[in-house]
């Protein structure tokens, strides 16, 4: 177990393995997120209130549940290097930090065109949104640290620790909307309660969640592998790498 | 830091941390500029507002938890940027992680003096200003009262911050964007509580909770801070 867990540390093993797995998940991804964007964007009822306006919900709702678990993820790769010093736990930290913040740009955009036929107004110093932009700034800041220090281990220590501190903002974001009773709706999705929304609306959602969860997975993946060769370009398995041709690649 | 030949610290940690205290006390002695410019700078920023919105006492009453709590902020912020430089700049940070005292101890020392400079002492003025913006006695009491922690909380987060960007060239304007996002929680609970206090809402969970904050970055902090200076200095 430990031994497996060891190897999973090791970028030369993570490349091999994520090259064999990537495009299944690939193509796992794309295919989720057709049939979930197909099913939200022209099969679903429209609301009773907001009409066809709520279908930007099934982009919205992944959008913010993303940033908010990838920042979550981020620091707790940020954790696992600053205690163990695994380099990888890093290369996955610096390359998430720029796809959490796309996400929380997207969160935030999607929320805005969805905001002008439904609350009349594109922006508002709602708490949750107002948190969201925090959010993005934190990220920002990250990857500002990370990018200001010459050397790239005091960079990426640097950015771990901001990493870490930031967490003490998540739980006001995902609370916000409980704390704060104000123009944002309360979380149309839970765990433990039945949603209120009928089957035929939330499926969709469901499929469109799983599916960007994925597509977390399988860019992350690839923009590590990327990462790795990049960082690890003076290691001999990475020149063997580049002088093989590229059927030898998937083989290795 | 224990290397084998310092087995047997020179001091106890109670001396060197009155040493440590007598250092930094002649340092805001002499260089007296570092903390009365952010006090001066809180004043006038608040003195900016009535002339920028309107002189109307009614009005600026709203707006004046928030004013004063963004810029007690900004003061704080503004002093953090040498916070950590001219020692980093001197080699004394240096000589403080290869010395046998412990370096959360000089850390500890050197925030807790800047904070009592720098956060008290705009807790002590902040019912002038107060007034001045037209609150009721009872709400300037209590945000005196919340500045406190809140400034504590403010200037060991933003020590973080610091000791982060010590060694990068313009560290100011990154420490601020670093740093502005972490203080929005602080913010809107002590400006919070002093609207609370204006509507007459029970006021003490959020001082605790402020309370609660304010234990935590002493427990954790000062440990955060010294980590990221070590790590400024480890990888020259």
């Amino acid at each position: 177990m430990w031994h497996y867990l060891h190897q999973w540390a090791s970028p030369k093993w993570f490349y091999q393995r994520s090259g064999r797995w990537l495009p299944w998940l690939a193509a796992l991804t794309l295919l989720t997120l057709a049939v979930g964007s197909i099913w939200g964007l022209v099969i679903a009822p429209p609301d009773y209130q907001q009409h066809d306006s709520m279908r930007i919900m099934y982009v919205h709702v992944p959008t913010a549940i993303l940033s908010e678990s990838v920042y979550l993820l981020m620091a707790l790769c940020s954790a696992v290097f600053l205690i163990w010093r695994i380099k990888l736990a890093d290369m996955l930290a610096s390359v998430m930090a720029p796809f959490g913040a796309a996400m929380a740009f997207l969160a935030l955009f999607t929320g805005a065109v969805w905001g002008i036929p439904t609350w009349g107004t594109w922006w508002t110093w709602d708490a949750r949104l107002t948190s969201m932009l925090v959010l993005l700034f934190l990220y920002l800041g990250v990857i500002a640290l990370r990018g200001a220090f010459q050397q790239m281990l005091a960079g990426a220590r640097a950015a771990g620790i901001i990493a870490l501190v930031g967490l003490v903002n998540l739980p006001i974001i995902k609370y916000s909307v409980v704390w704060w009773n104000t123009l944002h709706q309360a979380s149309s999705f839970s765990i433990a309660h039945k949603p209120a929304m009928p089957a035929s609306m939330w499926l969709p959602l469901l499929v469109m969640i799983v599916g960007s969860y994925l597509f977390m997975v399988t860019l992350i993946m690839m923009r590590t592998r990327s990462e790795i060769l990049r960082r690890e370009a003076g290691m001999a398995w990475v020149k063997q790498l580049a002088q093989a041709p590229m059927s030898k690649e998937d083989a290795a | 830091m224990s290397s084998p030949d310092a087995a047997q610290p020179l001091m106890s940690l109670w001396q060197s941390a009155c040493y440590a205290l007598q250092r930094e006390w002649r340092l805001c002695c002499r260089q007296r500029s570092e903390w009365l410019q952010p006090l001066a700078f809180f004043i006038v920023v608040i003195a900016l507002f009535p002339l920028g919105l309107s002189g109307d006492l009614a009005a600026l009453r709203v707006f004046a938890p928030g004013i004063i709590w963004v810029a007690a902020l900004l003061a704080v912020l503004l002093s953090l940027d040498r916070l950590f430089r001219d020692d980093y700049l001197d080699g004394v940070i240096e000589q403080w992680v290869l010395s046998p005292q412990p370096l959360v101890l000089s850390v500890t020392v050197k925030v807790m003096l800047h904070w009592c400079l720098n956060g008290c002492l705009l807790a002590l003025i902040s019912p002038l200003l107060g007034v001045m913006l037209g609150l009721s006695w009872q709400e300037v009491a209590v945000l005196a009262c919340s500045l406190v922690p809140g400034s504590f909380v403010l200037a060991w987060i933003g020590a973080i911050g610091a000791a982060l960007t010590v060694s990068l060239p313009r560290g100011g304007v990154l420490l601020s964007l670093l740093m502005l996002p972490l203080y929005v929680p602080v913010l809107i609970f002590g400006a919070g509580l002093v609207r609370m206090v204006a509507l007459g809402l029970p006021w003490w969970p959020v001082m605790a909770l402020l309370g609660g904050l304010m234990a935590t970055a002493l427990l954790m902090a000062p440990w955060v801070v010294a980590y990221a200076l070590r790590l400024n200095i480890s990888t020259q």
